[in-house]
């Protein structure tokens, strides 16, 4: 009796690892933080990119329907990439899109939107990224999509052409 | 007098010095208990990318406006989920990674004790 029981077990708890090992495998090991929507916008100080004047985020995003909140950075390459569907977006008129100039150079950001036109209808430093940290970001570009001071849509990483469709989908 | 003074100004300044200490002590402490998510696998404290360097800034930032380790983690837990600490709290999702341990010991215990029992027996 006991020597049946002992292979049995064996056999099962080596397959058992073997499936949660063989499983874990196929996942991704880079993990990206779970989207909570429906949740509320932070408040925070931050200067204006040209004026440098200070303001408050309920300043920010008062007065529109929607918001998209953009995190970029001259240095970053994606950011480039997706600068074409801001501008897309920007001529749509319900929405406001807001920038926010992450650890940036001033020069470098200026000569950015010189050369590649400004979605932006207002722009905010981030020169120390704390404020990016308030809204969970970890990198840049972020953008969110923001109604009723309230984050309907995370998106981590550069805009794209589906992604768009949905942003407009959302703000029909 | 003047030997006096000298001691007084030496104790105020070690006093300072060993207050500045312990913040800082703090702010290490904390930063080695967040997981960059940048360069996942390092510390904050051990990582020196743009995510990690503004999250050291953050906590020093909420440690001066006066926060303690606690709110800290609870605040950096409801921006990014329990991943970003090294050491999660006690939770729907983690009930099992804490219990596992305790599980395996009284199992263990049990083998054992059976094992001794049935020697007594047999003797």
């Amino acid at each position: 009796m006991k020597t049946k029981i002992f292979p049995i077990f064996l056999i099962f708890t080596f397959s058992i690892i073997f499936l949660v090992f063989y499983k874990g495998l196929q996942n991704t090991n880079v993990y990206t933080p779970t989207i909570k929507s429906e949740i509320k916008i932070p408040n925070f100080d931050a200067k204006e990119f040209f004026s440098k004047d200070k303001i408050n985020s309920d300043q920010i995003f008062i007065g529109s329907d929607y918001y998209l909140l953009n995190i970029w950075a001259s240095w970053c390459v994606p950011c480039k990439e997706e600068h074409k569907y801001l501008m897309d977006l920007s001529k749509k008129e319900n929405i406001k899109i807001i920038g926010q100039n992450y650890k940036d150079n001033f020069d470098n950001a200026k000569n950015f939107l010189i050369n590649l036109n400004n979605p932006y209808d207002l722009i905010f430093l981030d020169d120390d990224g704390t404020i990016a940290i308030e809204w969970g970001a970890y990198g840049v570009p972020e953008t969110f999509l923001i109604q009723n001071n309230k984050i309907m849509k995370k998106i981590i990483g550069p805009l794209n052409e589906k992604l768009v469709f949905e942003i407009k989908e959302l703000t029909q | 007098m003047n030997i006096l003074k000298f001691l007084i100004s030496g104790i105020f300044l070690i006093y300072c010095f060993s207050s500045d200490l312990k913040a800082k002590n703090l702010e290490i402490e904390i930063t080695k208990n967040l997981r960059c998510l940048i360069c996942q696998g390092q510390s904050v404290y051990d990582s020196d990318s743009e995510f990690a360097n503004s999250l050291k800034i953050l906590v020093e930032k909420k440690l001066n406006e006066g926060l303690d380790e606690k709110q800290i983690y609870v605040y950096l837990k409801d921006k990014y989920g329990d991943w970003i600490l090294y050491d999660p709290g006690f939770s729907k999702n983690t009930y099992f990674l804490w219990l596992l341990p305790i599980l395996m010991f009284v199992f263990g215990g049990a083998i054992i004790l059976r094992k001794v029992i049935l020697k007594k027996k047999k003797l």
